[in-house]
């Protein structure tokens, strides 16, 4: 059961996560978009979106930090283990209350605007109660656990076992051993990024840091034409050929 | 030098009658899918009139187009790349679909399926956005022929711009059809903001097109277009637009709107331009300079220097025959009648119109004046402010000059034709007075009303457009004096019509006080000699 939970899980949720952005680059460009709702909506949106948003990022930002990073490194910049845990918590509950405002004035909008909720596929709102799961339970976690519980130290199990799945050789007991919110939230952030390829999360992989630098007006030759050269599958129907005279 | 073919369009509005065929037909063509039921690649909206999307024109509110930083430098009214990508979440400037209008339909089903009662059943209108009951108070259209009317008029942002006694006289004046599609602009702003340069201008016929497979939805350029003549897909979340029925001309056959315009009135044909020089024309100071600006970047197809350079850059033989037979080429430069949408927007767009003059023959006739006379009309032109400080709020960035000699162009077109079609004896003075010989004139009066086919529309095709390439790679030729007088549609417009006669702001720095010997009243000597050179070399 540890091993299925820490071990297969993660792995498959990496190879879906993976496998599935390619081969959606591959085959579905015409997909790829951030689906805005924004021509709908203006006013809530214009409040709610930055607020998910932005949080998120600096939510992100705390995950590199509390996981990729060793304790042994922050250590080695003379950063005691009281001021990491005060930063962590501070900044994390401050971005994560942000994130979750934001979400629950988009998921608000979303649900009341009735243009907006028509636009929700089934695929969005399996994606909704996921980011909700996660953002409810890594709360929880941030809050419950580190603010009000006396404090967990998550740098000496969770993101020692989340680095070892990277050298190829896991450690699945250290997170066997971890409080159940811990638990829940990892197997709930594996399932996310399990369908993230295939819901319009994908927009996060496009972001549009290129446009800094690149120049003000794109030239392009129309290039060499080539008949029934498709990609990919048609985007639309085409319209019903009429009948055949005879 | 890099020289650029650009497929153009000029539409006479005086011969615009407000039917709509061209919207229609266009709709039946691009835009009749779910998600872009709200679209309209081509529109024709009343002028006074709030436009569409409502209030489009307003700038303040919008952010379209291009402006100028305090150093001078061109960049997009909507902000800096940092500013606008920090705005990325929640796009401050993008107008909601209720701007546009909300897209319906009528619940015709129930016509033949309600049950007997003692009403007649009724259509109802249903939303094509939410699929529910909605109520129809806004349209794609919704102050047709209202000509701004009391309800409107307040509504309409370039009336706004001009003073309060002209509003007040307005609802007694005029009124006319502006037909608009994307302006296929040589500086396109929707371009430059849109995040992941999926939009761009296609080097063979400068087209901007959508790359609908690199469009990643940051509905960017919505906001950058002061036109918004790009639309949102809500249904594909992509970003579409006019794309100037490529499929068509790329055969060699016309725009669907142009194609089944029954006024006539649409001219395409090809300009060649100096992308070079776009850059610098569209950072002029002055908002009046861009007109002028616009025309030293367009190209003189028939200086031979253009054409041997042209020949290097690839362009095929058929294209260059094309520019230099293009109608649009000879409305803008030849005749001067044509003048760009907007210029102050600084996207150098490329679909032009030729000013109405009817306002101004129909002010005339309603007060018993004989409204085809040369005389008359010309003094109607200068003495109706009104439609003319107008459009040149519209073309000219509110120059009047421009737009009074179009008119009088067209003023003097008509007198002439009058006498020639009445048998009477010609009158030179009247051509002359507008800087045109009797055959120019009686030349523009076959292709403004006469307006055959194969002389409204000169599109080569595209399939002989890469078969020079080859070719001029092996014979090109240097040229030495490449930017010399000559080159520019502003030069040959300067020439013959004497732009900084009665346009001096307008014309380039090193013309600006040059004097007209014709007219000199030998008062004073200023601009009459070239300025004292300020070093020891020797003068230019």
């Amino acid at each position: 059961m540890t091993r299925l939970l820490w071990v297969t899980v993660p792995y498959l949720a990496f190879t879906s996560l993976l496998l599935g952005h390619i081969w959606r680059y591959r085959h579905d460009q015409f997909g790829w978009t951030t689906r805005s709702s924004q021509l709908y909506e203006r006013r809530l949106l214009r409040w709610g979106s930055p607020l998910f948003h932005f949080g998120l990022l600096a939510v992100l930002g705390g995950h590199v930090l509390g996981i990729a990073v060793p304790a042994s490194w922050t250590a080695a910049l003379g950063v005691s283990e009281h001021a990491y845990h005060l930063l962590s918590v501070s900044v994390g509950t401050l971005s994560g209350l942000a994130t979750l405002a934001g979400l629950g004035i988009l998921l608000y909008r979303r649900s009341t605007v009735p243009a907006v909720r028509k636009a929700t596929t089934s695929i969005d709102k399996v994606m909704y109660l996921l980011l909700t799961a996660a953002l409810g339970t890594g709360m929880l976690n941030t809050v419950g656990s580190n603010l009000i519980g006396g404090g967990y130290d998550y740098r000496a199990t969770v993101s020692p076992w989340f680095r070892s799945l990277f050298t190829l050789h896991p450690h699945p007991e250290l997170m066997a051993a971890t409080p159940i919110s811990f638990q829940i939230h990892n197997l709930v952030v594996l399932t996310l990024l399990a369908i993230w390829p295939y819901t319009r999360l994908v927009h996060v992989f496009s972001a549009p840091l290129g446009y800094l630098t690149r120049p003000y007006i794109v030239y392009r030759s129309r290039g060499p034409a080539r008949p029934g050269a498709h990609r990919y599958a048609r985007a639309w129907e085409a319209s019903a050929p009429p009948p055949a005279r005879r | 030098m890099k020289i650029m073919p650009q497929l153009a369009m000029v539409m006479n509005l005086d011969k615009c009658i407000g039917c709509h065929t061209c919207s229609v037909t266009c709709k039946q063509a691009w835009t009749n899918r779910s998600g872009v039921e709200y679209a309209w690649f081509n529109n024709v909206e009343t002028r006074p009139g709030q436009g569409y999307p409502r209030r489009y024109e307003d700038q303040q509110r919008w952010k379209g187009g291009w402006t100028l930083t305090k150093r001078g430098r061109l960049t997009l009214r909507s902000g800096s790349r940092l500013t606008r990508l920090l705005n990325i979440f929640a796009n401050p400037d993008l107008p909601t679909v209720a701007d546009y209008y909300e897209p319906w339909t009528y619940d015709y089903q129930n016509l033949v399926s309600a049950p007997a009662m003692d009403t007649t059943p009724v259509a109802r209108p249903t939303s094509l956005i939410t699929g529910e009951d909605t109520a129809v108070t806004w349209g794609p259209n919704w102050d047709d022929d209202l000509g701004g009317g009391p309800e409107h008029l307040g509504g309409d942002p370039v009336l706004a711009t001009l003073s309060e006694q002209v509003k007040l006289e307005f609802e007694r004046t005029f009124m006319f059809y502006l037909p608009r599609i994307c302006e296929h602009c040589l500086n396109p702003s929707c371009a430059a903001s849109c995040p992941s340069g999926a939009i761009y201008k296609r080097s063979e016929d400068g087209i901007v097109l959508v790359d609908q497979d690199r469009c990643r939805g940051w509905r960017q350029c919505v906001t950058g277009c002061p036109y918004k003549k790009i639309y949102f897909n809500h249904r594909t979340g992509k970003a579409e637009k006019c794309t100037f029925c490529y499929p068509r001309v790329e055969v060699g056959i016309p725009t669907v709107c142009a194609e089944t315009c029954v006024g006539r009135l649409r001219y395409i044909g090809v300009v060649l331009y100096d992308a070079d020089a776009v850059l610098a024309a569209a950072s002029v100071p002055e908002e009046k300079d861009l007109y002028p600006a616009q025309l030293g970047v367009f190209l003189n197809p028939h200086d031979p220097r253009v054409v041997a350079q042209a020949e290097r850059a690839g362009i095929s033989q058929e294209w260059i025959e094309a520019a230099q037979a293009s109608p649009v080429y000879q409305l803008i430069v030849n005749y001067q009648v044509a003048l760009p949408l907007h210029p102050e927007y600084r996207t150098m767009p490329m679909v032009w119109y030729v000013p109405p003059l009817s306002p101004v023959v129909d002010a005339l006739a309603g007060t018993g004046h004989d409204g085809e006379d040369a005389g008359n009309l010309f003094g109607a032109i200068d003495t109706l402010r009104i439609p003319v400080e107008y459009l040149a709020e519209l073309f000219t960035a509110g120059d009047v000059g421009p737009v009074r000699a179009a008119l009088q162009r067209l003023a003097a077109m008509r007198a002439h034709m009058r006498r020639v079609n009445l048998g009477e004896p010609v009158a030179p003075e009247i051509a002359e007075s507008v800087r045109l010989t009797p055959k120019e004139i009686e030349a523009m009066y076959r292709l403004l009303a006469i307006a055959k086919y194969e002389h409204r529309y000169v599109i080569p095709s595209a399939a002989g457009s890469d078969a020079h390439r080859l070719d001029a790679l092996a014979t090109g030729c240097s040229l030495g004096s490449e930017g010399g007088p000559g080159m520019t549609a502003f030069d040959a417009m300067d020439d013959k019509f004497h732009l900084t006669d009665t346009n001096g702001a307008a014309a380039p720095a090193n013309k600006a006080r040059r004097i007209n010997l014709l007219n000199w009243d030998g008062k004073s000597t200023n601009g009459l000699f070239a300025p004292a050179p300020e070093t020891h070399g020797s003068p230019r």
